[in-house]
């Protein structure tokens, strides 16, 4: 099947406004009749759920967190990009759309990404009315700063807290909607089916994670805005209840799964300490703004960094990409970093990090202005490691960080289930295969506040809905299917933990379909995964009941998904047989170790259709074009 | 890890859910690293033997990085432990003594009642929040971000108090259980703004009267939520609060 991604025609510059001209329109006091389930509540859902209702649909937000605060959207710390060019540095609309399609290696729809830069600078607007305290100059106005895969200054930022204040002003904005009636909170819910009626997303299934009860939820129109999937590795800067859940069981219900196998290892984390840690904190890309990253010269050198010489450093970015120097996109970076400690070369006790030194920033703009920039950033290296980043280098290494793949999307953002509409991580839509830094606030945010209002109405006023009722035999069938799969949880009553498992699958991917890839690993992941799934449905403990608040029952059913997930993941990576941005195929490498792409076999979106756990499911695909961006090996030397 | 490590003992409170009394657990962990981070340290103890089969240890927990605010315990005695500035999530075991005995208890409060263990229920927080704690603005009707210069000083103060991250913290400090330092985080973030103004009395009258409706105590200035808030949420907030309510107490608008 070849998938219309509804894009419009014509000059991409007008297609957003003349594409909304043409949505239909329900009118203010019809839209009171309609009803809209959002679940998730970062910034994609929390910005989604609060302007519909501002328009007037009631709407239902669904989070698993005690409250709509605390999606992991809150823990995003640099920044968010818009093409304001208030810095008068050369910034445009134009410059954002390109460097964006560049950064995501030529694999994401050129339409969409304009819209979005389009939509960029309203995103700061509105968020500053909300009272968000962006971080701001002397005379008042707004301060910018770099990052990667960019040689302007158009991230705007809050400390390094970006994310939290961002979610907070759509929190308060989701708040206000609640108290005037027209969004009601449902949180420590967690979805875990879809109901599909007639064709069309119609509700979703829920278990309440306090008393375990589960109910059956309906509405004209059900949105996700529910993450990523990057936990999938077991090990990564996401949330504990982050998860592919609500996607996935979305996905075995007709919606497509596409690009899986794009994910972001995000260059610059916390290397990983131990065996038992649970997960790895990120240290903002702004950081590179100002620090440096080296490793020694000499391979194996156990010297401490202080009584290495300048002369027995090698700044390996800076050599590798002058222009872009330690500014270059997160994938060439993380790569980077991988080659070099595979040569040897990394620090540290384990030998996986990289230095990143702030010394000559410290020394040019004194400690006062950088603690200003970063402060909370050092601080929190400092809690982690007991090390003091303002005397030592930074030690950094990369981890799972985001996921560009995600639920298949057209350009109104409506998956090939009509109904069911994708916002944020959650969908594929506008990054392709590398995300660049500080895009992800911008892309949630732009989907939840500009483009999905509009959507919606579109397809709500041309929906011909039949009222349906929780006695229908697909929410039966749904409720009976959750909880067939929480009782089989429980059933199993192995002696293998639940964590042991994810652990095992984490690791596997980490190592067969991580920040390098060949044919020969991803098909070794593809003979494991399924051994690993089905020891998990033999051997696996869970304690508790399933009609009580029980963590571990929550935690196994998201373990369950991800080990289904993964085998489409690694299909995907197989598929792909070319490399770009963050899914580098060791087959296909330049001269120089640069990803090479194949243009002509493989310019398309794999949107993946479910065939039953453990088959091979199906691919389709959507053609990419690029009209306005001249398809190039990317280069930031 | 045998061999490895230190070892702590935990006094942990367990509570079933709907029970109205809990109790102290004491368990053993071994093999703990001191790079472990508590919540590690309690992962380690819902995986081990020494729980024989029953329920883990329920925590709330998300982001581990002390920003989303959902980790809460009182640890020996005090909320987040007595590292300062300091989540649960980002306390290391570092700080912790080999053999050292840890009691581990939820926030302690009428208005936030305990759901099973260490997990307690914060939805005051966003009743609160829902009473004014926003500016009313829908979503395509802002001027340009530019358009309305900030003054540094005042946007810093603005910041200063927006970092908080709602965890419930000073609450649980507090001998008198009161949410002042919470609530007047969010009346001062936006009453250093100038988009902040036109609901300002509105916005302090009613954050005020729904946080007492909730249950909370009174502020008595003994300041120990600014000792115990992860985030050093300063007590000044509380006293601009404290003007806010005030001044909006004599206009009819609240």
């Amino acid at each position: 099947m070849i998938l219309d991604s509804k894009t419009p025609s014509g000059p991409i510059q007008d297609s957003w406004e003349r594409h909304r001209f043409d949505l239909k329109l329900v009118n203010p006091s019809n839209k009171r009749k309609f009803s809209i389930i959002v679940v998730g509540t970062g910034l994609a859902g929390g910005s989604a759920a609060a302007s519909l209702a501002e328009l007037g649909y009631n709407v239902k937000s669904f989070c698993i967190q005690d409250s709509p605060r605390r999606a992991h959207s809150i823990a995003a710390q640099g920044g968010i990009n818009a093409a304001k060019n208030y810095p008068n540095d050369g910034d445009s609309i134009w410059r954002l759309f390109y460097d964006t399609v560049k950064g995501g290696d030529f694999r994401a729809r050129e339409a969409n990404i304009y819209r979005l830069a389009q939509i960029s600078n309203h995103i700061i607007d509105q968020c500053v009315a909300q009272g968000v305290p962006f971080a701001r100059d002397y005379g008042g106005l707004l301060a910018n700063r770099s990052f990667g895969g960019a040689q302007v200054s158009r991230t705007f930022y809050a400390r390094g807290q970006t994310g939290q204040q961002l979610l907070l002003g759509c929190y308060g904005a989701l708040m206000r909607q609640v108290a005037v009636g027209r969004v009601t909170v449902v949180p420590r819910t967690e979805m875990l089916d879809l109901i599909v009626i007639g064709g069309a997303a119609r509700g979703i299934v829920t278990r309440n994670l306090v008393d375990g009860s589960m109910e059956v939820h309906l509405a004209d129109a059900v949105v996700l805005g529910t993450g990523g999937y990057g936990r999938v590795f077991y090990l990564s800067t996401n949330g504990m209840s982050s998860n592919v859940t609500a996607s996935w069981r979305a996905h075995k219900r007709g919606a497509f799964f596409a690009n899986p196998c794009y994910t972001q290892i995000h260059p610059t984390c916390i290397p990983v300490h131990g065996t038992n840690q649970s997960k790895l904190t990120l240290m903002s890309e702004s950081l590179r703004n100002d620090g440096r990253v080296w490793v020694p010269k000499k391979a194996g050198d156990k010297r401490s960094p202080g009584e290495i010489p300048e002369g027995e450093r090698n700044y390996y970015l800076e050599t590798r990409y002058p222009s872009f120097g330690n500014l270059v996109p997160r994938d060439v970076a993380s790569r980077a970093a991988k080659k070099v400690c595979d040569e040897g070369y990394g620090v540290g006790a384990t030998g996986l990090a990289v230095y990143l030194d702030f010394d000559d920033a410290i020394r040019r703009d004194g400690e006062d202005t950088i603690r200003d920039r970063y402060g909370n950033l050092f601080q929190m290296y400092e809690k982690i490691t007991g090390e003091n980043p303002y005397k030592a280098p930074m030690r950094i290494y990369p981890a799972s960080h985001y996921t560009m793949g995600g639920l298949w999307v057209d350009y109104n953002l409506m998956s090939n289930l009509p109904g069911l509409f994708v916002i944020g991580e959650a969908n594929f839509s506008d990054h392709g295969a590398n995300r660049l830094g500080a895009s992800a606030l911008m892309q949630g945010l732009a989907d939840g506040y500009f483009v999905l209002p509009y959507t919606i109405g579109g397809y709500l006023a041309g929906a011909k809905l039949p009222a349906v009722t929780a006695d229908h035999d697909a929410c039966a069938e749904a409720l009976a299917a959750a909880r067939e799969k929480i009782d089989k949880l429980l059933s199993v009553k192995g002696n293998r933990t639940i964590d042991g498992f994810h652990k095992k699958l984490g690791l596997l991917l980490w190592n067969k379909c991580g920040m390098a890839r060949n044919a020969v690993l991803l098909k070794e992941a593809l003979e494991e995964i399924p051994a690993i799934r089905s020891e998990f449905w033999e051997n696996v403990n869970v304690l508790g009941s399933g009609d009580d608040l029980n963590q571990s029952l929550e935690m196994a059913g998201r373990v369950a998904d991800f080990l289904e997930f993964a085998e489409t993941l690694v299909e995907d990576a197989l598929a792909r047989d070319e490399s770009c941005g963050g899914h580098f195929r060791e087959e296909h490498q330049t001269a120089d170790n640069e990803a090479q792409r194949d243009d002509e076999n493989f310019s398309h979106v794999a949107a993946w259709e479910f065939n039953g756990v453990g088959k091979k499911p199906t691919e389709h695909r959507e053609p990419l074009e690029f009209k306005y961006v001249k398809l190039t090996q990317r280069s930031y030397k | 890890m045998s061999g490895g490590g230190m070892t702590v003992r935990l006094k942990v409170w367990r509570q079933g859910r709907g029970e109205s009394r809990g109790r102290l657990v004491e368990y053993g962990v071994e093999g703990v690293s001191p790079d472990m981070s508590f919540l590690e340290m309690l992962d380690l103890l819902n995986r081990s033997p020494t729980l024989e089969g029953k329920e883990p240890v329920a925590f709330d927990n998300d982001c581990r990085e002390g920003i989303c605010g959902t980790c809460c315990l009182v640890i020996n005695g005090q909320a987040h432990g007595k590292e300062k500035g300091t989540t649960v999530c980002q306390l290391h075991m570092r700080h912790f003594r080999d053999g050292e005995t840890i009691v581990i208890e939820p926030w302690r409060a009428k208005a936030f009642p305990v759901i099973k263990d260490l997990i307690v229920d914060r939805s005051a927080f966003d009743n609160i929040i829902l009473s004014g704690g926003f500016i009313s603005v829908s979503t395509g009707s802002a001027i340009d971000a530019n358009a309305l210069p900030i003054g540094k000083k005042e946007a810093d103060l603005s910041f200063d108090a927006a970092a908080c991250i709602g965890c419930g913290a000073c609450v649980a400090a507090c001998p008198n259980a009161s949410a002042m330092l919470f609530v007047s985080a969010k009346i001062s973030q936006f009453a250093h703004l100038p988009q902040g103004q036109p609901e300002r009395n509105r916005r302090a009258a009613r954050m005020v009267s729904a946080m007492d409706g909730a249950g909370f105590g009174s502020c008595t200035n003994i300041g120990e939520c600014e000792a115990a808030c992860p985030k050093e949420i300063s007590v000044k907030n509380i006293a601009l609060m404290n003007r806010d309510f005030l001044r909006a107490s004599f206009c009819a608008e609240a």
